[in-house]
């Protein structure tokens, strides 16, 4: 696995680059429109990173770092 | 007159309640967190010639199943009677929203969308065109505020329009590869006459889109064996040009393409900079700061505990002094000694303990609707997961544990947002723990009895506080004994920071505050009769006799109130009351309970409120001359040594909540089974903390 959500940098843009995860939890981030090709923006993490926001359209997530881990991303090049 | 029935749906946070709170007048309960709304709500009013009916479903991200409330959503959707769909939707954000407004549109119902929050829009510069979006969705589009209550009219108007008129053909498009594959299924369909209720586009889009109920209905028809091999051949395509990815992520892209179209063509933000923070993450930097967010948290929540005691006190001297005076002006007007005695010392003396607490309560109740309405809870959530987290909890168990603070029942409820079994019965396990308002009058009681007023304040903080600290504890224990196993993801919307809504808060607090006056005023006063004649009868009127002679004889003030309280101390013991608690005395010796306590714990599963008039009957019996003006705290702190108080004060903590409450708890959790498990579990950490407490304050 490459790149995940722990990996990124605050305040950068990400795009998704595939969920490994199946069933619900899949459901729950698509449902979020976390999904291949979403561009996200790590904004924060709480302390020890336990847990992460992450910003998805214009929505502000909430996820724990062991579903973070679970979204890969790429860098994205903005133009 | 017609009768209009109407789904009401939306994602999580769009102001739904509101909404149907502008629309008629209504006591709907509104909260910033995701699915506060679980229980399905309905409102009914007269339009015209209409009778319409406003079914409130709980907000649902997708017509998935992710969550209870979710599957309550898209079960009643799709298997329910309607008419309608009303589809309510943030204006601010319909990127998101419009997500579940395609999978709605699918179903192929009428509906019509009302673009909420319109005032909240215009202030970020967005413009939408509704009338272009109506033409381009196919459906009726009214944009509105639930505030300012801005289009209500036309939506209402648009109700009826769209009920009146044939249903639209929808116009939800797929991309070019989809639409073949659902053409070929439909001429499938068709060239061999296949009979179904459900339009062949829904059954092609159904099939390809992987739902079981269409699978389900097909299996059993002979059409099945010819349609297997085409849709088979579909599937493969559709997931070919798709990079072979899952159907519901195609599906979720294929919308999100059609929505992205529909908004190119309808929305527009004019200058809206990126760089500048919104209000909302201005906050957020503050009360989810790293380190100072959970301080800052525990501060609020040590003020809101300081305002329940301080401001509270202030009308509950009023309250005092009106039962006082109602208690003695009824009794100079009864002459008959036993009913006056029913009525003053069990109905009046009980009822009044408990309706002095409503102070305290209003104001408990409007901190926490404030907490939820404002959008904060999340937060707390998101700052708390971590730490909940490592004890086996959930960071939305949060939610039920807080409210459990108010009200066990709500809070009991309100675990259904956790959707993992093992998390919602732990959570359901541990709400106990968070001592309920009810018990708030107990501690409120033994606080002002047994601490200088100064430092009260904080006692009852630290209360609370160790409560909620051996729960948490207890949560680790359970986690790692009865419930093993995978924890709930933690994937969570933070809402947008609202202004709470003073209307939907009132609503809130009022139908709470009204529904413990309800209990004072039926379980609790039936208790405090039952309480009353317990320990009252049977009547001894010889041992009466004899005392009332001896109090004759003596001489001196002094020793006729000994000989008094002699009497009615004889009175109780030989009462059904003084029987009872004898009898379960050598159980509570350990602890340095007397029967009196043991009896008044005992009267708590009933409902906590029950045990301060409990003490406030078996304390102040028979009191009559010179005692009459000291309180019930002055007694007990004359009666009860501290150290048995504070174990008092640890059972009433822990043990099981009152009578309803465990009723709830029994039907969330789903079973007797885990009642007795309850009754166990929280008798044995009562019993075993209060005898630690006793025995180190005795040491002390």
């Amino acid at each position: 696995m490459g790149k995940t959500i722990i990996d990124c940098d605050i305040n950068k843009s990400y795009l998704v680059k595939k969920l490994h995860t199946t069933g619900a939890l899949r459901q729950r981030l698509i449902s979020f429109g976390i999904l291949k090709g979403t561009q996200i923006k790590y904004l924060a993490s709480t302390k020890m990173n336990a847990t992460y926001e992450i910003q998805v359209g214009k929505m502000t997530i909430a996820l724990r770092k062991d579903e973070a881990m679970k979204i890969e991303v790429d860098e994205y090049e903005a133009n | 007159m017609k009768q209009i029935k109407i789904a009401l749906v939306g994602q999580p946070n769009v102001g739904k309640s509101m909404l149907t709170n502008a629309i008629g007048d209504t006591t709907l309960h509104v909260g910033n967190f995701s699915g506060v709304t679980v229980e399905k709500k309905e409102i009914t009013f007269k339009y015209k010639d209409y009778e319409i009916s406003i079914v409130d479903l709980p907000g649902t991200y997708m017509l998935t199943n992710y969550s209870i409330e979710e599957k309550v959503t898209s079960d009643f959707l799709q298997n329910e009677e309607y008419d309608l769909i009303l589809n309510v939707a943030d204006s601010t954000n319909l990127e998101r929203n419009l997500q579940l407004t395609s999978e709605l549109l699918n179903l192929e119902k009428k509906m019509l969308i009302a673009l909420n929050m319109t005032d909240e829009a215009k202030k970020e510069n967005i413009e939408i065109n509704a009338n272009y979006m109506s033409e381009l969705l196919g459906v009726s589009v009214v944009q509105v505020s639930a505030v300012t209550k801005e289009g209500i009219e036309k939506l209402v108007h648009n109700i009826i329009q769209t009920y009146e008129k044939p249903k639209k053909e929808s116009k939800l498009v797929f991309s070019e590869a989809i639409e073949e594959e659902i053409l070929n299924i439909i001429t499938h369909l068709s060239d061999n006459k296949f009979q179904s209720k459900l339009s062949y586009r829904k059954i092609a889009i159904n099939l390809i889109g992987e739902d079981k109920e269409t699978y389900r209905m097909l299996l059993d028809e002979p059409i099945w064996i010819t349609l297997q091999p085409i849709l088979l051949e579909s599937i493969k395509h559709i997931k070919m040009h798709h990079d072979e990815e899952a159907m519901i992520d195609i599906f979720a892209d294929e919308f999100m393409a059609f929505n992205n179209g529909i908004l190119a063509e309808t929305v527009k933000i004019k200058n809206m900079d990126v760089t500048k923070l919104t209000t909302t993450q201005k906050i957020d930097n503050v009360l989810i700061h790293p380190f100072l967010g959970i301080p800052i948290f525990l501060f609020l929540m040590w003020g809101l505990f300081q305002l329940t005691f301080e401001i509270g006190s202030i009308p509950m001297d009023w309250i005092d002094g009106f039962f006082g005076w109602l208690g003695s002006t009824v009794g100079e007007s009864i002459s008959n000694d036993d009913i006056r005695s029913l009525i003053v010392d069990g109905l009046i003396a009980g009822v009044g303990a408990v309706v002095l607490f409503i102070p305290n309560i209003i104001i408990l109740f409007v901190g926490i609707a404030l907490l939820e309405s404002t959008g904060y809870m999340s937060r707390v959530a998101y700052l708390l997961d971590g730490f909940f987290h490592k004890f086996g909890l959930h960071g939305q168990s949060f939610i039920p544990l807080v409210t459990g603070f108010g009200c066990s029942i709500p809070a009991y409820m309100s675990a259904r947002i956790l959707k993992n079994d093992k998390d919602r019965l732990l959570t359901l396990f541990i709400i106990g723990f968070m001592s309920c308002g009810a018990r708030l009058p107990v501690y409120v009681l033994f606080v002002g009895a047994f601490f200088s007023p100064e430092s009260s304040g904080n006692i009852l903080f630290s209360i609370y506080i160790c409560g909620a600290i051996l729960g948490i504890i207890m949560a680790k224990v359970l986690k790692m004994t009865a419930f093993k196993g995978e924890s709930e993801p933690f994937v969570m919307e933070m809402p947008k920071y609202r202004l709470p809504s003073v209307v939907l808060i009132w609503h809130t607090v009022k139908s709470k505050t009204w529904m413990y006056l309800k209990k004072a005023g039926t379980f609790i006063a039936a208790a405090s009769v039952l309480i009353w004649f317990l320990s009252n009868y049977p009547h001894d009127d010889n041992l009466k006799h004899d005392y009332e002679n001896k109090i004759e004889l003596a001489i001196g003030i002094e020793s006729k109130n000994m000989l008094s309280n002699e009497l009615n101390q004889k009175l109780l013991e030989q009462s059904f009351l003084g029987h009872i608690g004898k009898f379960i005395e050598p159980v509570f010796e350990p602890l340095g309970m007397d029967w009196k306590m043991a009896v008044a714990l005992q009267t708590g599963l009933a409902a906590k409120e029950v045990v301060v008039s409990t003490l406030g009957v078996l304390y102040s019996l028979g009191g009559d001359v010179d005692e009459q003006d000291s309180s019930l705290k002055e007694r007990l702190s004359q009666n009860i040594p501290f150290a048995s108080a504070v174990a008092f004060i640890i059972i009433m903590m822990i043990y099981l909540p009152c009578l309803a409450a465990t009723i709830v708890f029994s039907k969330e959790a789903g079973g007797l089974k885990y009642t007795f498990y309850l009754f166990l579990f929280t008798t044995f950490v009562a019993y075993a903390f209060a005898f630690i407490g006793y025995h180190i304050t005795l040491a002390i």
